[in-house]
């Protein structure tokens, strides 16, 4: 009984060692040195693999990092300037600060703007539907609300709003990790610098059809009217194709459009409804200060022009 | 001895297939020239490639066969009027594609037509033209293929370095269901069909030209194989009923035994395809100078009053030619622009009838939607049914979950959108849909 | 304006007739011939085991996907029916309750829900139930009862003509000797002896077969492929031996093999899906199947050689792909 006993634990702790010994060589044999900083980084990273930053994941975000050895293109959009000053840290280079983004939705055609022309039955999918034809409304532009945005979310930052047929994004959860963007074959979902005091200004609109046609498609489309883009004191509003656009780079956030648009279709997120009835005020006044001050113009005679001189009568 | 019907063998391809119900309901109904509509809009893309460039300005007064639009490169065809009249806005519309292009309005005075254009119904025979007249005027006449790809049928003659044409291959198969204007073309106009068969061969410099006809429509094969019984050169082939045999590739293979490689087309196995629709407007562009203004479109339906095959003119509007049907059918929830397999659902009646439209399917409510979808329980139908050889549960499950590169690697790319697999997939699965998508993910994934 | 909207959906427009809920009732119907027959053999055992089981797997099913992965319940596209029916047909009309309780909620529960339902199982799951319950109460799952009508519930159990043989050549008898102990070829295809319930008769199965091919359930490459390997390899075994080797039309018409090359092999799900596949698939169940029978241990092994080829499914759908259209002569050209 003994000896059965003892053998056991001999040819065990035999089995044992010999292993171990086979471990060791391969994992001496087979160790790939990587460079120690790569995991480091990795560790300051979300670690959500998102791909936002373009490359197919943390990882791979750390290694080309490391071995760009600076941050000047490099940017984790989804952990922003906190964690990229910790990767700036972890290499001992200067971090570079950029402006964070957010997704916004630059289609506002909910169910009651735009009539449904027709029943879409094919597959629940925006890409499949928008390679078919244009759309079950007017609209050749606008949302066609199978929601392939969401289903590429990976921060649950967006839903479908069942009312509208659009999707809504969550300001605090997105990352503008540009998965949305992408998915969206209409490329209604764009990034937007995400403002001072999280505040923006954006067209929701994206039909290029003149007015008539836009309008008939959708009643709240763009028409390109020019109002906005007469009122914008920063010259920050062009019109392109039927379409108002506004320059994130140039707008001051002043508000002052937003109540020109006849229907409305200047979004000003997180405005309260008080500063933007104030902006309006504002930019009647000066309107009218402008105003005034042609009328005077015009009013004021006209200095006439200075009698010929050395003519000879 | 050789054309008539080979000790009555019937040939089809090897590879898959379906047999979707044959419905073919106007087969009997001889064609019906449609009245000349009100106006008409002809949308400047009527075909693969590039949009023809308006060569007309509104308030312009044009004659039927007068060009409206020039083809802009190769791969481009020109589009003419159909109607005589004022040329009325030029804007975005919605067409059958279920796009809006740019398209044409002409407001509809008198039917007066260019003087060159012989409209006498005589047949004409002898082909006094030369081979490079015949080229010239088979793109001036903006001739495309009619079978529903529409790719201009003048790009066709022009074969890179080193390849060669034995064959011409006439497409008489109209394999979809419910579809007869192919049907009641070659019974009504067999003369016609086959003199534009021979202005092909001379185009092309072939000896030998086969018509595959299947044999759903044993008439037309022996009106034409009598036809035919003097000429050594014209064979009329007939062949079992399956689909998708009018598929280019499927019918070379049925006919010939030949398989186009992979990614390859039909010349690099010697043959060039041209439908019976095209060779019939082909003969009319060449004896009787008369561009494609015109197209024999069939109606029909399971509730359609009056199932028809009209000639209409291009531009008019599809609503017409149901109405011209008996109307709209209560409890109508799709209309197919095509066959019910390839066909394009339209949302808008108003959308005019184009260069490639064979028919106008009226799908009653009850089979308008699809059916309660189940999960693949990879049974191996689709596998069995494709006539590329494909598989397309793979596929689909590939293009869903986005792995392009091995959706490529299997071969995505040559699907030609049959419809077999969607057709026959027990669990109701959008296998197409998803497939296509791949298929356009690689195409762009290439470039 | 009130004019309702058309339907727009890319193409095709029309669809086969064929749609899994009729697909399984097609089963189920393909089943009957085969259930009447044992009903006829054991009686209201057979009734009660197969109500049982039915019942068993549709409420897992009903209970598990509901209840434990909080989705809609998957009952509708009647997959739990077959299987039900399937592991019935697969266990002795004596079988307790609670023996059918436990194969139904493995079968469905571990081998099916567990690897994401219908479409997902690699093994199939009554026969994963039916090989559970070997396992697990080798006694109750091969004692049958003697395949008289007796509409009582207990009787006399026999053994199987497979173990017959097995048995008796283990002790040294020959098998002519053996052979005469066994029910007669019409016996074995009318279903009077002794084995599972679904098993009884060859006939009825060929019935079953003959329905799911005309309806284009199936096609014949896995069913004909298998019984024709079977019917060839023990064939030649008997040529080469006959005193040792039982001969080929007994080895096809007793045990579980056209019950498992019928409705088991053919399993969507858990086959491969080219034809090339089905036929590389069932030869493989079939020279399992003899092997096991003539040289293994158990006396039948259809359950464990579609089980193992199972395995091999996806190995083989990677490998035996459908020939592509104008692929292997552009291979051809390029050389």
């Amino acid at each position: 009984m003994n000896e059965v006993v003892l053998y056991t634990i001999i040819s065990l702790a035999g089995i044992g060692i010999f292993a171990a010994v086979v471990l060791y060589y391969v994992s001496r044999k087979f160790h790939v040195t990587e460079d120690e900083r790569i995991g480091r980084v990795e560790s300051v990273l979300p670690g959500s693999n998102c791909g936002g930053c373009g490359l197919p994941g943390c990882h791979a975000f750390a290694e080309a990092v490391v071995k760009a050895g600076d941050l000047a293109v490099l940017h984790c959009p989804v952990g922003g300037n906190d964690v990229m000053k910790n990767v700036a840290s972890v290499l001992g280079v200067k971090a570079v600060e950029k402006d964070p983004y957010i997704a916004i939705v630059r289609c506002s055609g909910s169910f009651e703007y735009r009539k449904k022309t027709n029943v879409y039955d094919g597959s629940p999918n925006c890409a499949v539907a928008a390679q078919l034809y244009s759309g079950d409304t007017g609209c050749a532009y606008g949302c066609l609300g199978l929601g392939d945005c969401v289903d590429k979310c990976d921060f649950e930052a967006m839903y479908m709003d069942s009312n509208s047929g659009l999707p809504v994004i969550l300001e605090d959860k997105c990352t503008a990790c540009n998965a949305c963007v992408k998915a969206c074959p209409k490329d209604i979902i764009q990034l937007w610098p995400k403002g001072k005091k999280n505040q923006r200004i954006y067209v929701a609109c994206l039909n290029e059809e003149k007015a008539g046609a836009a309008r008939k498609s959708c009643a709240i489309a763009c028409s390109g009217c020019a109002k906005c883009a007469e009122a914008c004191r920063y010259e920050a509003i062009t019109i392109d194709r039927n379409l108002a656009i506004i320059d994130p780079e140039k707008c001051k956030l002043c508000a002052e459009c937003i109540d020109v648009c006849d229907v409305r279709n200047i979004v000003a997120a997180n405005m309260t409804a008080e500063k933007i009835q104030q902006a309006g005020e504002h930019r009647r006044k000066r309107e009218e200060r402008e105003r005034q001050k042609r009328e005077a113009e015009k009013a004021a005679p006209v200095p006439p022009p200075p009698p010929p001189t050395g003519t000879p009568s | 001895m050789s054309k008539t019907l080979h000790d009555n063998e019937l040939k089809t391809f090897r590879t898959g297939g379906v047999h979707p119900d044959d419905q073919k309901l106007s087969a009997a109904v001889p064609i019906v020239t449609l009245p000349v509509p009100k106006s008409v809009k002809i949308p400047v893309l009527q075909h693969l490639g590039a949009p023809a460039k308006a060569v007309v300005q509104r308030g312009d007064k044009v004659k039927v066969g007068q060009v409206i639009a020039r083809h802009e490169g190769a791969f481009s065809a020109n589009i003419h009027a159909s109607v005589s009249g004022t040329i009325g806005q030029i804007k975005e519309e919605m067409d059958s594609s279920g796009f809006k292009h740019l398209a044409i309005h002409i407001r509809t005075e008198e039917d007066e037509w260019m003087e060159t254009i012989d409209r006498s119904e005589t047949h004409i025979e002898k082909i006094t033209m030369s081979r490079e007249d015949i080229i010239t005027r088979i793109e001036d006449s903006g001739i495309v293929g009619m079978g529903g790809a529409a790719f201009p049928s003048h790009a066709k003659v022009v074969l890179p370095e080193g390849k060669h044409i034995d064959t011409l291959l006439i497409n008489g198969v109209e394999c979809e269901p419910y579809l007869t204007s192919d049907h009641r073309l070659m019974l009504e106009k067999p003369k016609e069909v086959i003199t534009g068969v021979r202005i092909l061969m001379k185009e092309l410099g072939v000896e030998r030209a086969v018509i595959g006809i299947e044999d759903n429509k044993h008439d037309a094969v022996t009106l034409l194989s009598g036809l035919l019984r003097d000429d050594p050169t014209i064979e009329v082939q007939p062949l079992a009923v399956q689909y998708p045999q009018g598929g280019e590739r499927q019918l070379i293979q049925a006919v010939l035994g030949r398989e186009v490689p992979s990614r390859g087309l039909p010349y690099d196995v010697g043959v060039i395809v041209h439908n019976v629709g095209t060779t019939f407007a082909v003969y009319e562009a060449v004896q009787k100078n008369k561009p494609l203004i015109e197209r024999i479109v069939t109606v029909t339906g399971k509730n359609v009053s009056k199932p028809s095959n009209f000639r209409a003119r291009i531009g008019t509007p599809v609503m017409e030619l149901i109405a011209a049907a008996g109307g709209l059918p209560e409890g109508t929830g799709k209309v197919v622009a095509g066959g019910p397999m390839m066909g394009r659902a339209i949302g808008d009646l108003e959308s005019p009838v184009w260069k490639g439209m064979s028919g106008i399917l009226l799908i009653p409510e009850a089979e308008a939607k699809r059916a309660q979808e189940y999960r693949c329980v990879r049974c191996g139908k689709c596998v069995e049914v494709c006539p590329m050889g494909l598989e397309p549960y793979l596929l689909m499950a590939l293009a869903k979950s986005g792995d392009i590169k091995q959706a490529d690697h299997e071969h995505v790319i040559d699907c030609i959108e049959c419809g077999s697999c969607s057709f026959v997939c027990p669990a109701n699965r959008p296998i197409l849909d998803y497939i296509r998508l791949g298929k356009t993910k690689a195409k762009s994934r290439k470039s | 304006m009130n004019k309702p909207l058309l339907v727009v959906a890319p193409s095709p427009h029309i669809h086969a007739d064929l749609t899994i809920p009729q697909i399984m009732r097609g089963v189920v119907i393909a089943m009957l011939p085969a259930w009447i027959m044992s009903i006829y053999n054991f009686g209201l055992g057979a009734v009660y085991v197969t109500l049982l089981a039915v019942g068993f797997c549709v409420a897992a099913e009903y209970a598990i996907t509901r209840y434990l992965l909080n989705r809609e319940a998957s009952i509708q596209d009647g997959s739990a029916v077959i299987t039900g029916m399937l592991l019935a047909f697969n266990v002795p009309s004596n079988l307790p309750w609670y023996m059918i309780l436990i194969g139904s909620v493995v079968a469905i529960g571990i081998a099916k829900l567990s690897f994401g339902g219908l479409g997902n199982n690699p093994f199939n799951p009554a026969l994963v139930g039916r090989v559970f319950l070997l396992l697990s109460f080798p006694v109750a799952m091969t004692s049958w009862p003697k395949a008289v009508a007796t509409w009582t519930l207990d009787g006399t159990t026999s053994a199987t003509p497979l173990g017959i043989l097995k048995d008796g050549l283990r002790t040294g008898e020959t098998v002519d000797t053996l052979m005469k102990q066994m029910p007669s070829l019409q016996d074995l295809l009318f279903g009077l002896h002794g084995g599972s319930l679904g098993e009884m008769s060859g006939a009825a199965l060929l019935v079953g077969l003959g329905y799911m091919l005309y309806r284009k359930i199936i096609t014949w490459h896995i069913p004909i492929t298998m019984i024709a390997t079977v019917f060839i390899m023990t064939g030649i075994f008997w040529l080469i031996h006959p005193y040792k080797f039982a001969n080929p039309m007994f080895h096809i018409l007793s045990g579980g093999l056209m019950l498992g090359a019928i409705f088991m092999a053919t399993d969507y799900v858990t086959s491969p899906v080219s034809h090339r596949g089905m036929i590389v698939f069932a030869i493989g169940c079939g020279v399992l199947t003899v092997l096991i029978r003539l040289f293994g241990s158990y006396p039948e092994g259809v359950s464990f050689a579609i089980l193992i080829m199972n395995g091999f499914v996806p190995l083989i759908n990677n490998y035996l792909k459908p020939r592509k259209f104008g692929v292997i002569q552009k291979q051809e050209t390029s050389n």
